[in-house]
């Protein structure tokens, strides 16, 4: 058997190779994963949203309670920060720790803008009376909204641990993975919020 | 040996697909794909048919843009399978039934009554 594998040596060693794979290389596919299921999550609060939507049970629809300059404003917030993870990468992968961790922070302080301006609107929402229990469509609203919201949070929290790691242990292939991962979930929460503001904003306020 | 193989290959990969043109050309596109609708939509240049399929076309597109240019969906080592596309086209087929079959069952929800 042996004998016979060394024939083809070359190839069945590197197919050998990427059948077990390297532990990082598996950490990134589960976490592609995780975030199908994140899809799958959002998919069924969109289809609720989108069900619910006219029930606003005689209170104000999208269109009466949405302040787009704020909602633009978390758009762009966090379309730049999601290019900052990008570039903090980069900086990762050119094995600079200073500049990793420059980047990682602005995009952590563009994330906390984001989650501070969505907490704004949600605060004056309810405190007008739209709160969640008003009517089926803030129910819808604020439930989708606020997973997205929840979502960048666990992100901003997990980022800051990463940060403190990367300050004390460097770029090491433990924290390159972590870092990959990290960058992953950033992006895809900018992609949820672009159908966020697609089909929540700017459908509710056309 | 195999494993120091793999690292230099993983690294390699790295290099080809996490450029800081790419990023920059994602960063633009999007800005690009978000101003759109909101140009669309804050002007009420168009009429409302038109200005959902706009909406949508541009939010779809801009899912492609971080897909590609943020996310790296292509990325691979070797001749492995793309395990991550196949599972992203799984999750997106079941949002689409999920959405989509919402949205026509409760749109003819009424008629039983």
């Amino acid at each position: 058997m042996a004998q016979a594998v060394s024939q083809h040596g070359h190839d069945h060693d590197h197919s050998h190779d990427h059948g077990h794979h390297d532990p990082q290389e598996m950490k990134l596919l589960g976490f592609w994963i995780f975030l199908i299921t994140d899809v799958i999550l959002f998919g069924t609060l969109f289809a609720t949203y989108v069900v619910l939507h006219k029930n606003t049970a005689g209170g104000p629809g999208g269109a009466e309670i949405f302040e787009m300059p704020g909602v633009i404003a978390e758009t762009f917030i966090l379309l730049t920060s999601s290019f900052t993870s990008g570039l903090a990468v980069l900086a990762m992968n050119r094995g600079n720790v200073k500049q990793l961790i420059s980047w990682l922070i602005v995009t952590f302080v563009l994330g906390a803008a984001f989650i501070g301006l969505e907490v704004t609107e949600f605060v004056k929402l309810i405190g007008e009376g739209h709160g969640i229990s008003a009517s089926a469509f803030l129910s819808a609203f604020f439930t989708l909204v606020g997973t997205h919201g929840l979502h960048v949070s666990v992100g901003l929290v997990w980022m800051l641990l990463l940060i403190i790691q990367l300050s004390r242990r460097g770029i090491t292939d433990v924290t390159r993975g972590k870092i990959n991962v990290i960058s992953l979930y950033w992006h895809f929460l900018d992609a949820v919020w672009i159908f966020l503001l697609s089909v929540v904003y700017l459908l509710g306020v056309m | 040996m195999a494993q120091h193989s793999t690292d230099s290959h993983a690294h390699g990969e790295d290099h080809a697909h996490g450029s800081l043109k790419s990023y920059i050309i994602g960063f633009i596109l999007s800005i690009i794909l978000t101003i759109i609708p909101l140009v669309v939509v804050m002007n009420h240049m168009f009429q409302a048919t038109a200005t959902i399929l706009i909406i949508m076309i541009t939010a779809v597109l801009q899912f492609v843009v971080q897909l590609f240019f943020f996310m790296h969906v292509r990325d691979r080592t070797g001749n492995q399978p793309r395990w991550n596309v196949m599972a992203l086209i799984f999750g997106l087929a079941i949002v689409l039934v999920v959405v989509s079959g919402s949205v026509w069952i409760m749109a003819y929800n009424g008629v039983g009554y």
